[in-house]
């Protein structure tokens, strides 16, 4: 790794190639939400059984997946916005990064069971 | 490339890495902007964008995060999610707008986005030019057919 890089192969462009990448995925499914929330005027039938696929197990898994984008996307995002706007943010961006992934980390570990826990009663019953 | 292009690691002191206290020498603008320059560089096109991605992202924070937490943490999380339930909730011109402002921001905010990927990534003219309308048009196709659906939702539908 070449000495004296603020960026290249270190925090800042790792956590950099995740925001790219979530805010992709955030963007096309926001793309497949907005034409699948469009069938409540075609029918109520339409819409629900369009929308019995979102509870599905493996579906589960996908928004949690989802989540896990959402949410590392927004907490970076408003750490770049302190990197660009707070006189210290420059100098803070890894303590920053590393704070953004305790917190992400925790608020998945509660979303856990919030939503999964329907997919895993119904894999493994009760 | 130019012979006068600082080489790297040069004009800093010895050893020290770069860094917040010890910044990267400043390189200069290539071109300053007349009133020659092509159109596309003329306006402040690329600051306000800027701006909107730091502005709208701070809103989207509490509409996106506020959303995912009704639709997929309380209540039951998704095994609630019906067209009844769909109905209830835009009784209520508050979630009305709430969807509303967060189908512009987010599509817009998203949109931009994709628009510096596919400057960063599509080296071809052409190609640039044909990822950014297939963009525009969804986009545009996305925005449009979101707030039709919105102010045209109709519970008594059948
Ligand atoms: C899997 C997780 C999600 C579920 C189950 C879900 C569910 C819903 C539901 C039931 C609606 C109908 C209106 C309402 O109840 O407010 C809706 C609308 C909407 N959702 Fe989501 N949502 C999810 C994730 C997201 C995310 C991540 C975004 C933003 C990036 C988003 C953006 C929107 C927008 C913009 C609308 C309005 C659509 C329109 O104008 O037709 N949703 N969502
Ligand atoms: C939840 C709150 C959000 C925050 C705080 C946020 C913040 C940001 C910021 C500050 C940037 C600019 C990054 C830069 O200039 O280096 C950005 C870029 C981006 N955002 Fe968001 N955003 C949010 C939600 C979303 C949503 C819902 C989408 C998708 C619809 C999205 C898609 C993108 C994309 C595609 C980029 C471009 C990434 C890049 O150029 O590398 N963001 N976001």
């Amino acid at each position: 790794m070449p000495a004296g890089t603020l960026y290249r192969g270190r925090e800042g462009m790792w956590s950099w190639v995740a925001h790219r990448v979530t805010g992709v995925l955030v963007f096309f499914f926001l793309f497949v939400h907005v034409l699948d929330t469009a069938l409540v005027r075609v029918s109520p039938e339409a819409y629900d059984q369009t929308i019995a696929v979102y509870k599905t197990p493996l579906v589960a898994f996908m928004e949690y997946g989802l989540v896990a984008a959402v949410l590392f996307h927004a907490l970076n995002g408003l750490r770049v916005v302190a990197v660009d706007f707070w006189s210290k943010g420059a100098r803070y961006q890894k303590q920053m990064l590393w704070t953004v992934m305790a917190v992400w980390g925790l608020l998945m570990a509660g979303a856990a069971w919030p939503v999964l826990g329907h997919a895993f009663r119904e894999l493994f019953g009760s | 490339m130019s012979t006068e292009t600082t080489p790297a690691n040069s004009g800093t002191t010895g050893e020290r890495p770069i860094g917040p206290d010890n910044p990267a020498p400043v390189i200069e603008p290539p071109r300053t902007r007349t009133g020659r320059s092509p159109r596309s560089t003329r306006t402040n096109f690329e600051l306000h964008g800027w701006l909107f991605m730091r502005l709208s992202g701070i809103l989207l924070v509490f509409l996106v995060l506020g959303h995912l937490l009704i639709q997929l943490v309380l209540d039951g999380g998704v095994s609630k999610v019906s067209f009844a339930f769909v109905a209830g909730r835009w009784a209520s011109p508050f979630w009305q707008v709430w969807d509303l402002l967060m189908l512009w921001l987010a599509m817009l905010h998203g949109a931009n986005g994709l628009r510096t990927i596919i400057n960063d990534y599509a080296q071809r003219d052409n190609t640039r030019f044909w990822l950014k309308m297939l963009l525009y048009t969804a986009t545009v196709f996305t925005i449009l057919l979101g707030t039709l659906v919105i102010f045209t939702f109709d519970p008594n539908i059948r």
